[in-house]
């Protein structure tokens, strides 16, 4: 009996080493980019010019839906943003691929609020969308990223 | 002793978990119930075609799917590339009708659910589909002209109680196409523009009629849909529901390791979008390049969502409006197909390439370079055992 505990202990204790030496490799391999952990709806801009929120215009995203989204800006005092030219696009970094849709600020809601439409993402994953921001302040990038 | 006893434990833990039944983590079980044909929603109302939901429309258009004389030489019909018992495709690695084209039929299950239509999505609705063929010289190889007159001799009453009046033809050439011979696009050219606008009617009026038709042609439950059904609920399988441990491992491979799922999603299996997948052309076939040449084709059709054919408003143009119009990932990139009743119908890719799923299969294994653009896909490294149980899962998708 005594022998039967020794090799399991013994296999017990193997399984552990793989595990060590899997830690180590899996730690010290170079990393795909990986989802950025911010997924918040709200952003201030690269150049700190302006504070963009992003949000399905419904609520909710669904998968393989050409949807609306609403992009609001104000400025950091708070202020919205009129007159925005706003240019968007994206992809899913880890697939290495662009968006399926070419999205486009359709209409001015007021308030800064800009209706994006034409989004669509047709895979579950990680996804970014880049917005160039060119208003009366000057002009500035954000990204949000959106993960299904 | 204790500590030999939780140990023991973790080892029948183990071992049970290794020979037991099928277990699948949560985000498997949410994946596995994304793909059941219970998650397809309804068909979404088609507004650019106001006779879509017409049961008159759609009888029609059935009878005109199956009619030969819908063809320049009247031995043509769309079924005769789109067969009734063989899920609405032929069995062929490049269809025949008139002559060879250089693509495969693809199958009309569930057809309208589709953004884009073609392998390249060079029409943007499903009634603009069904007129391509029509006047393809190598499928149908009708003229619209001649369609006009046939629909007014053959079909003139049906016609008329669903689309109203027809246009006084008397004037119209017997042949004439702005695509077409010399001949028909020189007869095309001598009409008045009214005149031309009249005969267009009719033939978008057809297109509307098959595309009614083609609505009602949905995807039939299979054994995966009864075992993603009581996955979801917890239930044992029963009957032919239950899975094979190779199944399994296909099922488990495939919204996995094998990144399948990815393009292939949802309950129709794919994810309607065109991708590079390094799929090599045939030697023979014109050059095809894919989505890149089809966004400039649908663009100028002029029976596309922006044209004047179209029924309702253009708040249903959005797909074309959105599209992407430039980028090199358009380079060969094709649609990804449905994976539902594929198991059953080789061959496969958009010109036939592959001759079973085992070719396929070992195509996405092994992910060779695209000859032009840049595939999508990534070597797999996937063992005999694993390619054949991919085979395995699909084919419980024409079960
Ligand atoms: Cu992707």
């Amino acid at each position: 009996m005594a022998s039967l505990w020794r090799y399991l202990l013994g296999g017990f204790g193997l399984a552990a080493l793989l595990a060590g030496v899997l830690a180590v490799v899996y730690l010290t391999a170079p990393h795909a980019p990986q989802p950025s952990s911010d997924v918040g709806r709200s952003r201030t801009t690269a150049n700190k010019l302006f504070v963009a929120t992003f949000e399905p215009e419904k609520g909710v995203i669904r998968q393989g839906e050409l949807e609306s989204w609403l992009l609001t800006l104000k400025t950091v005092e708070g202020a919205p943003v009129e007159g925005a030219a706003i240019t968007i696009s994206g992809g899913m970094p880890q697939h290495k691929h662009g968006l399926p849709t070419s999205p486009q600020a359709t209409d001015y809601l007021g308030e800064g609020r800009y209706r994006i439409d034409g989004v669509k993402f047709t895979m579950s994953g990680w996804w970014q969308l880049h917005f160039a921001i060119s208003a009366a302040a000057g002009s500035d990038t954000v990204v949000f990223n959106v993960v299904l | 002793m204790s500590r030999f006893s939780s140990l023991l434990a973790l080892v029948m833990v183990a071992v049970l978990a290794g020979c037991g039944r099928p277990e699948f983590s949560d985000a498997e079980k949410q994946t596995v119930a994304s793909l059941a044909l219970s998650k397809l929603p309804p068909l979404k109302p088609d507004t650019t075609n106001r006779f879509a939901e017409v049961p008159a429309a759609a009888a029609l258009g059935s009878t005109l799917f199956f009619d030969t004389g819908m063809s320049g030489g009247g031995t043509v019909s769309c079924s005769t590339c789109h067969k009734i018992d063989r899920q609405f495709q032929d069995d062929l690695p490049q269809a025949v009708g008139v002559g060879r084209t250089n693509r495969r039929t693809m199958p009309l299950a569930g057809v309208a659910h589709d953004p884009w239509f073609f392998w390249d999505g060079r029409r943007d609705s499903l009634w603009a589909q069904a007129l391509t063929p029509l006047e393809n010289p190598l499928e149908q190889a009708g003229n619209r002209a001649a369609f006009a007159h046939y629909i007014k001799a053959r079909f003139g009453e049906r016609y008329e109680r669903i689309f109203g009046p027809l246009p006084d033809l008397s004037g119209v050439p017997a042949n004439a196409n702005p695509l077409g011979t010399d001949a028909e696009r020189a007869a095309w050219n001598a009409m008045p523009e009214a005149q031309a606008e009249e005969v267009n009617r009719v033939f978008a009026n057809i297109g509307k009629a098959i595309a009614a038709f083609e609505r009602s042609i949905a995807p039939p439950q299979t054994r995966f849909d009864r075992f993603a059904t009581d996955l979801a609920v917890g239930a044992e399988p029963q009957g032919d529901a239950v899975f094979s441990p190779e199944e399994i491992l296909g099922l488990k491979l495939f919204i996995g390791k094998a990144n399948c799922v990815t393009c292939h999603n949802g309950p129709r299996f794919t994810d309607g979008s065109f991708h590079n997948t390094g799929v090599p052309p045939v030697a023979g076939l014109p050059p095809d390049r894919g989505r890149v040449d089809a966004v400039a084709q649908v663009e100028a059709d002029p029976f596309n969502c922006f044209g004047t054919f179209r029924d309702g408003d253009a708040s249903a143009c959005r797909e074309l409006r959105f599209m992407v119009k430039a980028g090199p990932e358009l380079i060969r990139g094709y649609k990804t197909p449905s994976l539902r009743g594929a198991a059953t119908r080789p061959p496969y890719m958009h010109a036939g390439q592959f001759s079973s799923l085992d070719e396929v299969v070992a195509h996405y294994s092994k992910a060779p370079a695209s000859v032009e653009g840049v595939s999508e896909i990534h070597p797999l490294q996937l063992s005999d055992r694993e390619r054949a149980a991919l085979v395995a899962f699909l084919k419980t998708l024409a079960e």
